[in-house]
């Protein structure tokens, strides 16, 4: 069973020169050719695998602590293992339905593009890319900042565009005279009338966060027959006073001030001056709130922690889903073109919608393409490591964790429990036996 | 989805079309079209984001995502590759993973078309259950051969050798092989095998000028799953080397720096996914087929 019977079998040559070799010799030219394979499949799989089974009951290393399931009880008990058993039950009930169903997708819609050859290739190409680069691709893709990681790139921009950053996003008031929050934006507490000054002071605002273009603040003179104010930041070095504007103070430029009634409908707004000053002209006598809008305050997009510990798993399973998206696609795709035609056309003439043609035809036709590729990603998704150990960051290996990198890291990761690490190893195969039964079957109703 | 049933109203073949009905079927499907163009952009980001993150220079990267290229090229630089290429530890370990690429290609080839030809054209007993037995192995976690190979290799000398490499790599590429194999030499025509048995041809020679030459097409597929295979693999390599490193050995072991070793993670895995890349364009005809005979058939 050791590396001898390598060497020990003989390399298949002696080719009868007989017309009619007999019985025996026929046998033994066929043993010839199937030697070698023989030697590599008993000594590197076959042995192994029974060893494999056997050393799962021992503790540690070797045969000679008889542990009984010790090593199945470690498994089902301990947190690191259940975490890696519960990652890999989400793998197994997200990936291969989702794979599949995205490469069906692909494949009926491609059919309807003239540069179909195109898309499967940019959809297929990272196929052929090791599951490890991808995964370090796609952490350079998920990298938090937004001014590094390009998900959190393309999603800030696309926000950006529909709900802008506010332009202090870090401001809060200077005074309990505004209340509110940063979510609903702040509002002078005391009704304000025509003819007299609103200060809405701001502090909390840091250097580099002043608007461009901001001058001294002034508090501007009464107008008659309306209202007017300042919106400043109510911050001076070494002092000052609060809620009064001061030498040195900035008025805030560019900040949205919005006038309410009394009943809170909103009336008008406007934008400060360089120096902090606005004015709502024109109005009615009675009491008025002034404020300044939620916008203003915010927040810019900091970025999705894609490799924190709770979205680690979604974030490799997105990386794998683009990698085997092709395979599906391409698999799908060439059970679509060896469909019967004039089946569909046939519904299609008895006067089914595209739709129901897909739902009652293709679908039914397609089902043991399809299950081929559910079984193969089956059988993908619960020997999943590669991908696994690249992308996740050493903090959240341990969240990140699956019964391939549990069983790498027990048997080889400096601890060398060989006996534990075996015990995942079955667990692993035992979980696929059902679908090589499933293979079996299948061939030996086709031989 | 919603994309399918919105495109799925719009007939597909139709007799005779006018002008104006095939301008509207034109325009019907812009949106699908589009939609199509942004996925398969999409599809190509990641790949792209490698290439020009390998490409900025440490300094620059920490202002701002590989992007930053489009609008100042300047950043754009090959110093990362000359520091790469003249990294010792990274040029002997991709020829280290050639070596075992090579060799994890070309020896189960060999052996799985030896077998594939008796599974497919020679007769002995229990012939069919011998081929079940090598289905069954199809689907065996190659985590059953870790532990028990680390120790065989331990006492043969075999840990730490890109000979272990290969042979563990043929191993466990023998069940798909035969079995693709096996599948692909039963096509042949039967009469063609017979007439050279009547000629007095010997097995061997029938193998090797009849068998392997009409057996190309599956041979050139096999070589391409195996080749991108052994070139891609992590696991084997992690478990039984420690100073012989394959390229994708090397870049993990830098990991632990993720941010400080960009720039040198960056170009070595670009180099690393780029040539099975190039494999995959020059023979993407075999490979689709391979693909195709292995889950279809």
């Amino acid at each position: 069973m050791s590396g001898a019977s390598i060497t020990a079998e003989p390399p298949p040559r002696a080719a009868p020169e007989a017309k009619e070799p007999g019985r025996w010799r026929k046998y033994a030219l066929a043993a010839g050719f199937l030697a070698p394979a023989a030697v590599f499949l008993t000594v590197w799989v076959i042995y192994p695998t029974i060893y494999t089974i056997v050393q799962s009951f021992y503790a540690g290393s070797g045969f000679g602590d008889f542990a009984g399931f010790d090593n199945y009880r470690t498994l089902f008990t301990t947190d690191i293992f259940q975490t890696a058993i519960k990652n890999n039950f989400i793998w197994v009930a997200v990936v291969p339905a989702l794979v599949t169903a995205i490469g069906l997708v692909f494949a009926v819609l491609i059919e309807r593009i003239s540069w179909s050859v195109a898309f499967k290739t940019a959809v297929f190409m990272p196929m052929a890319i090791s599951a490890f680069a991808a995964g370090i691709t796609w952490r350079i893709m998920y990298e938090q900042d937004p001014d590094q990681g390009a998900v959190n790139a393309g999603i800030r921009s696309v926000k950006d565009t529909f709900t802008p950053a506010g332009v202090l996003s870090s401001a809060s008031p200077s005074t309990d005279e505004l209340s509110g929050s940063p979510t609903t934006g702040y509002t002078l507490a005391d009704s304000v009338e025509p003819g007299e000054v609103a200060s809405l002071g701001l502090t909390r605002i840091p250097p580099d966060e002043v608007p461009e273009g901001a001058e001294q603040a002034v508090k501007p003179e009464p107008l008659q027959g309306g209202i007017d104010g300042v919106v400043w930041r109510d911050f001076k070095p070494g002092g000052g006073k609060a809620g009064e504007v001061e030498q040195d103070e900035l008025g805030l430029p560019g900040v949205t001030v919005e006038l309410k009634d009394a009943s809170g409908m909103k009336v008008a707004s406007t934008t400060t001056e360089a120096n902090g000053t606005f004015s709502f002209e024109d109005l009615e006598d009675g009491d008025y709130r002034v404020g300044i809008g939620a916008a203003t305050f915010a927040k810019p997009f900091g970025g999705v922690s894609w490799l924190g510990e709770r979205l680690i798993t979604p974030s490799i399973i997105i990386a794998y889903i683009w990698i085997w998206a092709g395979f599906a696609m391409v698999v799908i795709a060439a059970g679509l073109a060896a469909m019967p035609r004039d089946v569909l056309e046939a519904a299609r003439t008895d006067g089914a919608t595209e739709w129901q043609v897909f739902r009652r035809v293709t679908i039914p036709l397609l089902a043991p393409v399809l299950a081929v590729v559910f079984i193969t990603m089956l059988i993908n998704v619960l020997k999943v490591f590669d991908i696994v150990i690249s992308i996740a960051p050493g903090s959240v290996q341990d969240d990140a964790s699956v019964l391939a990198v549990s069983m790498w890291r027990t048997s080889f990761g400096g601890t060398n429990n060989f006996g534990l690490g075996s015990a995942v190893a079955v667990f692993i195969f035992v979980l696929v036996i059902p679908i090589l039964l499933l293979n079996v079957r299948r061939f030996r109703r086709e031989i | 989805m919603a994309a399918a049933a919105e495109s799925a109203t719009v007939p597909i073949v139709r007799p005779k079309e006018s002008t104006a009905t095939k301008t509207l079927r034109v325009l019907g499907k812009a949106p699908l079209q589009l939609l199509l163009v942004l996925i398969a952009l999409l599809w190509l980001v990641p790949t792209i984001g490698i290439f020009l993150t390998s490409l900025i220079a440490p300094e620059d990267y920490t202002n701002g995502g590989w992007w930053q290229i489009f609008s100042k090229p300047s950043v754009a630089t090959w110093e990362n590759y000359d520091a790469i290429f003249s990294n010792e530890t990274i040029t002997k370990s991709l020829w280290t993973t050639a070596l075992i690429a090579i060799g994890g290609t070309v020896l189960p080839i060999i052996v799985a078309a030896l077998a594939g030809y008796a599974f497919a054209w020679l007769e002995f007993p229990g012939r069919d259950w011998l081929f079940i037995a090598v289905i069954a192995l199809l689907v065996v976690p190659l985590q059953m051969a870790l532990i028990p190979i680390f120790k065989v290799y331990d006492t043969l000398h075999l840990y730490d050798t890109i000979a272990g490499l290969i042979l563990f790599h043929t191993a466990f590429g023998l069940p798909f092989a035969i079995f693709l194999l096996r599948n692909f030499f039963i096509g042949i025509p039967k009469d063609i095998l017979e007439s050279a048995r009547i000629d007095g041809a010997s097995e061997i020679r029938i193998f090797v000028r009849l068998i392997l030459p009409l057996g190309l097409p599956a041979i050139a597929a096999l070589a391409i799953f195996q080749f991108l295979w052994t070139w891609n693999d992590l696991l084997v390599a992690l478990v039984f080397a420690r100073d012989v490193q394959p390229i994708t050995v090397a870049i993990f072991s830098q990991l632990r720096q993720f941010g400080a070793n960009i720039e040198l993670i960056a170009p070595a895995t670009f180099i690393s996914l780029a040539i099975p890349l190039c494999v995959f364009f020059a023979f993407q005809r075999y490979f689709v087929q391979g693909l195709l005979a292995g889950s279809v058939k």
